[in-house]
């Protein structure tokens, strides 16, 4: 017999505007498991989440917790209720002391005042339930951000907990700190909580979590057992069938003529890198695989002049060349995407038209300004060429879905007619079928004889995409290999195991 | 005790590394009282006679409306605000005052006066900050215009004050030797720990810091950020109240004039005090340095006979040494991340 | 009726139309405009006479603020400008030189494009925080000026210098020609340019901007200089208006007063996308509303009081805070009395 859900939602709708987002969603969560929620991007995950934690309303159905109706106006009634969350970007006070983090807004008082050494026991009191040891009167800026995602747990611990909830907890940590990060969610569950996992990583998801519950627009597609759900169902269940057929669609490679690189990097030392080879054909995307700092976005960024060169050789065509900034990377051919769009790609209040003019704009200078119609018929032309949805030029950029956005991104280094392409996680966030477009997309150009590389945490992309593939550890380049003759296995083996030999 | 899993982000908890990770916001404060004690042992050295008890109590009650208003805008500042009013809201209140003595009132009523009406002026910014969004610069630069123009509206003259319990907080000495301190100086100090230790051990205090590190989180944790930002402004408002009521007992007089471009002394005191401008990290009682390395400058160039407009020029030069100093720090701070 | 109520400049080109009517209908001289000796005179020749030293500040202060910045130094190097101007003129064999008082002028303008190099350099090299940056100069300009002039007011009799703000050219103020042709200017180079569009990435996103290949630092860089340069005429004109250097009155608020015009043309402090047509309405209705002050009798002295009131009136209507309370107000209304068809909403919004 199935225990009482912790939390229950029944028929939970949510309206954002006029648009319905979450439609008529039966959910819930046991005591003592893991949940996972699934769905592509605009499934309405977020938003499910954010009316358990009390940050949306809800428009109709009803919540129980522990069996009994609630509502939660804000996420502090819900986290009063023992309804926590921790999110990616963490909610805490960097310039405070890991105590205070963990006990403000219920800190101990005497006399009204905050008892100081009341609040350090009690916050390594809370500490010390995870495993987890640490200066609490130490600066919560000064600690990584996984040590703050723990401390974000252990001040929800610290409540009478009863659901937490964590929203993509992982994306931003290396391996030991996931399986610090998974052991502490563990210790949670064998208490009785429940934890409701979100996270774009399959692997994870089989690794943690007991249950699936999948969200296709809106609308609940069904709960399953983890261990009874094969991968393929699951990712069938999220894009529903029509994108299925066109995600298994065989990509073509073409293998194509043996040209000299374009640009080669030769033990190319920069922050996070130690020595890198690197070396980018026209016609041939190479895969980069490596775990979080293996300093694959930092080698990208060196090779492409945002980041500066410490030392080591870039050749473009064989000459040597330097790039004190992207400008001169630019001009010669070479761009890079970066894997933050939000913070270093999209002008957000800037137009669709705009974000793509922007870079060919600053290449000409600001005294050649793009006369409008030009501009205009330009970013038209690849609005159309990518599918940019919806297709509106003057629509601020900002407020497209994620996966256009990346488009955007795509064709303002496009538009530049680039030589070299690095492209830094283009896929991360974005759902499903976008992500096959970009892929595609990718093919395409390497096809008409640009150099791409491609960096991606999701290896069989990495192998789906590239012709070859970098394996980098440890800021370099361990060694690069044909993708044919690799599976994700091999190369998830490659890209772990290397690592472990050495430490 | 023994446990399945040994503790896996220990960190070495002892020695420097650990005193930086606890202090590391106080850093810039350590640089200022750096700078004061070279400040002053070099004037010693240059003057042979500049660290004398009567100067160094000078120092202290000469700024003692500065201190009073350097802290209630390091409350503002931690908040990640700013309150360009504090200048005019000190002219306004001591303007009021100086008036309402010479038409008879008794102090037991102005002086209340005079702190309620800066309040007054601070819990309109505080309102625009806090309930309609408008920027803390915006705002107070709406409190800035108007404690001016009230100031002109009460009079266009300076007013002499007769009143002898104003007067008295200026002249009466209490002295040891040859150190003395005024009662506007009592004041200025108890103020001043009044805000430190409600810093340090209210709640009030920790969700001033709390805001200036990041308002959403502050919300989420359940501190009341509505209340404590209106407030902050509302406090530094009673301080320039109380600065206005200082400033008058010190010169005898209340004019419409005073104060003009006190807001940006007040500001770069609290800067070289240590206080980020972008909030969430400084102490008052750095302010206090930061008002004194003000004060020494000032005392020093005069004691040169230079001309005060060297004062303008130092302290700006000072100025712009800290926030390059500040830089490093926050930039090396990010790195370590 | 509803596209117009939302278009960006609907409330400060209909407060200025306010502002001209009610002077209008309280002293209907305000409105005549006579000729005499061939000039035009009237009290709105005046405001535009008058206003084009805060045209100046407010236009160089309008590209800072549009890269996320903020120049409180611009007062401190008006006072600088008239100072270095003024003496050069006071000490020169020949004052009332026509070719003296350009080369003064040239150096007083050169001086502000020095210090605003000096400004730009704390913010994009330094990374100074800009209100902190131009703290620094704002405190240490006016003590350079005192220095320069010598502690004293420098008066001078120069008639080309007096022209500058005084003279009459085809039967208009000369300094209305200045302001003007510094508004033309400013417009021509952000728009004709693309310094207008990269200006506005870069306040909206400079790292994405840097990525893209904008030369984020020259561009703000730039908006530094072109802010000290016309800060520094503004304070020529300032200076050939009182024919003085005043070390400690030239200027004085003139910063507030320019962020207050920028931000009555409805640029964000914010940085990023803004509007000089805005600004120039912004800059008309304070000197619009300096003169109602005045012509009421009161005492320039209290006219900050209307300032406050304008300040407040101003960021309260444009808080959105204030625009869902009044939709929430508005829509309980209306859910108490159904309307038989979707009503207007947008235009009770503004209204």
């Amino acid at each position: 017999m199935e225990p009482t859900p912790l939390l229950e939602l029944r028929g939970a709708s949510v309206r954002l505007g006029d648009e319905l987002v979450l439609d008529g969603v039966d959910f819930r969560l046991l005591p003592g498991e893991i949940h996972s929620l699934m769905g592509e991007n605009g499934a309405g995950k977020s938003t499910l989440v954010k009316a358990i934690t009390g940050a949306l309303p809800l428009a109709a159905g009803v919540m129980t917790v522990d069996g009994r109706p609630c509502v939660f106006r804000n996420p502090l009634q819900a986290q009063r209720a023992g309804v926590s969350s921790v999110y990616q970007e963490i909610d805490l006070l960097p310039n405070l002391s890991v105590a205070e983090n963990i006990c403000l807004g219920r800190e101990p008082r005497r006399f009204g005042m905050v008892d100081w050494p009341a609040m350090r026991e009690h916050a390594r009191r809370a500490l010390d339930t995870l495993g987890v040891s640490l200066d609490v009167m130490s600066q919560l800026g000064t600690h990584s951000l996984a040590v703050q995602q723990l401390v974000a747990i252990a001040r929800a611990v610290s409540t009478d907990l009863r659901v937490l909830v964590l929203d993509e907890p992982t994306s931003s940590l290396d391996a030991d700190e996931c399986a610090e990060l998974f052991r502490v969610v563990r210790q949670l569950k064998a208490r009785g909580a429940a934890v409701l996992f979100v996270s774009h990583f399959l692997e994870q998801v089989y690794e943690l979590c007991d249950r699936v519950t999948v969200l296709r627009d809106g609308r609940c597609v069904g709960e399953y057992l983890t261990r009874e759900l094969l991968r393929i169902d699951l990712v069938q269940a999220m894009v529903g069938d029509r994108r299925v057929a066109r995600r298994l669609a065989p990509v073509l490679r073409v293998a194509g003529p043996q040209e000299p690189p374009y640009l080669s990097a030769r033990g190319l030392v920069a922050t996070g890198v130690h020595g890198a080879d690197v070396d980018l054909l026209p016609g041939e995307v190479l895969g980069v695989a490596g775990l979080l700092g293996s300093g694959r976005s930092e080698l990208a960024r060196a090779m492409t002049g945002i980041d500066p060169v410490r030392g080591g050789v870039l050749r473009v065509r064989g000459d040597e060349a330097s790039f004190p900034g992207p400008r001169p990377a630019i001009r010669l051919g070479v761009v890079y995407s970066s894997e933050n769009r939000r913070t270093e790609g999209i002008i957000s209040e800037l137009s669709v038209a705009e974000n793509i003019t922007l870079a060919l704009q600053a290449e000409r200078g600001v005294l050649r300004r793009l006369p409008e119609a030009r501009k205009r018929e330009l970013a038209a032309s690849w609005v159309e060429a990518l599918d940019i949805r919806p297709a509106d030029l003057d629509r601020p950029a900002g407020t497209l879905s994620g996966g256009n956005q990346q488009k955007v991104l795509l064709a303002r280094l496009l538009a530049l007619a680039p030589r070299v392409l690095v492209l830094d996680e283009p896929t991360r966030g974005i759902d499903v079928g976008s992500k096959v477009e970009v892929q595609n997309l990718v093919r395409e150009l390497a096809d008409n004889g640009v150099a791409v590389m491609f960096i991606s945490v999701e290896l069989d992309e990495v192998l789906r995409v590239g012709n070859r593939v970098a394996i980098l550890q440890s800021g370099r380049v361990l060694e690069t290999l044909a993708a044919e003759d690799l599976t994700v296995d091999s190369l998830t083996a490659l890209v772990t195991g290397a690592d472990g030999i050495d430490g | 005790m023994t446990t399945l899993e040994p503790p896996v982000v220990a960190r070495p908890t002892a020695g420097l590394s650990r005193l930086v990770d606890r202090h590391a916001s106080a850093l810039p404060t350590a640089a200022a009282v750096g700078i004061l004690a070279l400040l002053l042992v070099g004037a010693q050295v240059y003057f042979g006679n500049f660290l004398t008890p009567r100067n160094l109590s000078a120092l202290l009650l000469d700024h003692a409306y500065l201190i009073i208003l350097a802290v209630g805008m390091t409350l503002v500042i931690l908040t990640g605000g700013i309150d360009l009013s504090v200048g005019s809201v000190l002219a306004f209140t001591g303007i009021l005052g100086a008036r309402m003595l010479a038409s008879g009132l008794s102090p037991a009523v102005v002086v209340p006066v005079m702190i309620l009406g800066g309040a007054a002026i601070g819990l309109m910014i505080g309102v625009l900050v806090q309930y309609f969004d408008v920027q803390p610069f915006i705002a107070s630069l709406a409190g800035l215009f108007l404690a001016r123009g009230l100031a002109f509206v009460v009079s266009l003259q300076s007013v002499k004050v007769q009143s002898s319990s104003i007067l008295w907080l200026q002249s009466t000495r209490f002295g040891v030797g040859d150190w003395y301190i005024t009662p506007t100086g009592i004041i200025a100090v108890v103020v001043l720990a009044a805000g430190a230790f409600t810093l340090a051990y209210t709640r009030f205090g920790r969700t001033v810091y709390a805001i200036g590190g990041d308002e959403q989180s502050a919300r989420l944790m359940g501190l009341d950020v509505a209340r404590t930002r209106v407030l902050v402004y509302v406090v530094s408002g009673a301080c320039s109240g109380l600065g206005g009521l200082v400033l008058t007992a010190y010169s005898g007089a209340g004019y419409p004039r005073n104060g003009i471009g006190t807001e940006l002394d007040v500001i770069a005191a609290v800067v070289i005090g240590g206080t980020l401008l972008s909030g969430g990290v400084g102490y008052v009682l750095g302010s206090l340095v930061g008002v004194l390395v003000y004060g020494t400058i000032k005392t020093i160039i005069s004691f040169k006979g230079a001309e005060q407009s060297w004062t303008q020029i130092t302290i700006g030069m000072l100025l712009l040494v800290f926030i390059v100093i500040q830089q490093v720090i926050v930039v090396r701070s990010a790195r370590r991340r | 009726m509803a596209r117009t109520v939302h278009h960006r400049l609907f409330w400060p080109v209909l407060s200025l139309l306010a502002l001209v009517v009610l002077n209008a209908a309280v002293r209907p001289s305000f409105i005549r405009v006579a000729v005499r000796d061939g000039h035009l005179y009237g009290a709105l020749v005046d405001i535009l006479r008058q206003s084009a030293p805060l045209m100046m500040v407010a236009l160089g202060m309008t590209l800072v603020i549009a890269t996320r910045g903020i120049d409180l130094s611009v007062g401190a190097v008006m006072a600088v400008s008239g100072a270095v101007a003024l003496t050069l003129i006071d000490r020169s064999a020949d004052p009332g030189d026509v070719g003296t008082v350009i080369v003064a002028i040239a150096a007083g303008v050169g001086i502000g494009v020095v210090l605003g190099m000096w400004n730009g350099f704390l913010v994009t090299v330094l990374r100074v925080q800009p209100i902190v940056a131009t703290l620094v100069l704002m405190l240490a300009g006016r003590g350079v000026a005192l220095l320069v002039t010598g502690g004293f007011i420098t008066t001078v009799v120069s008639p080309p210098l007096k022209f500058v703000a005084s003279g009459y050219l085809l039967g208009l103020p000369f300094a209305l020609f200045l302001s003007a042709s510094a508004i033309a200017v400013v417009a021509l180079v952000e728009r004709r340019t693309a310094l207008g569009l990269l200006t506005e990435a870069v306040g909206i996103n400079p790292e994405a901007s840097r990525l893209a290949g904008v030369r984020s630092r020259g561009i703000v860089f730039t908006a530094y200089v072109a802010s000290g340069a016309l800060a520094g005429l503004a304070g020529i004109l300032y200076s050939s208006n009182i024919m003085a250097a005043d070390a400690n009155a030239a200027g004085e608020f003139i910063e507030l007063y320019a962020i207050l015009a920028v931000v009555l043309g409805r640029t964000s402090l914010l940085g990023g996308k803004f509007s000089i047509a805005g600004t120039v309405v912004g800059v008309l209705v304070i000197q619009t509303l300096q003169s109602t002050v005045l012509f009421l009798g009161v005492s320039s002295a209290q006219s900050p009081v209307f300032f406050a009131v304008v300040v407040a009136v101003v960021v309260l209507v444009q808080s959105p805070q204030l625009h869902s309370r009044v939709r929430r107000l508005s829509g309980r209304r209306r859910r108490a009395v159904p309307a038989p068809e979707k009503p207007a909403r947008d235009v009770e919004v503004s209204a």
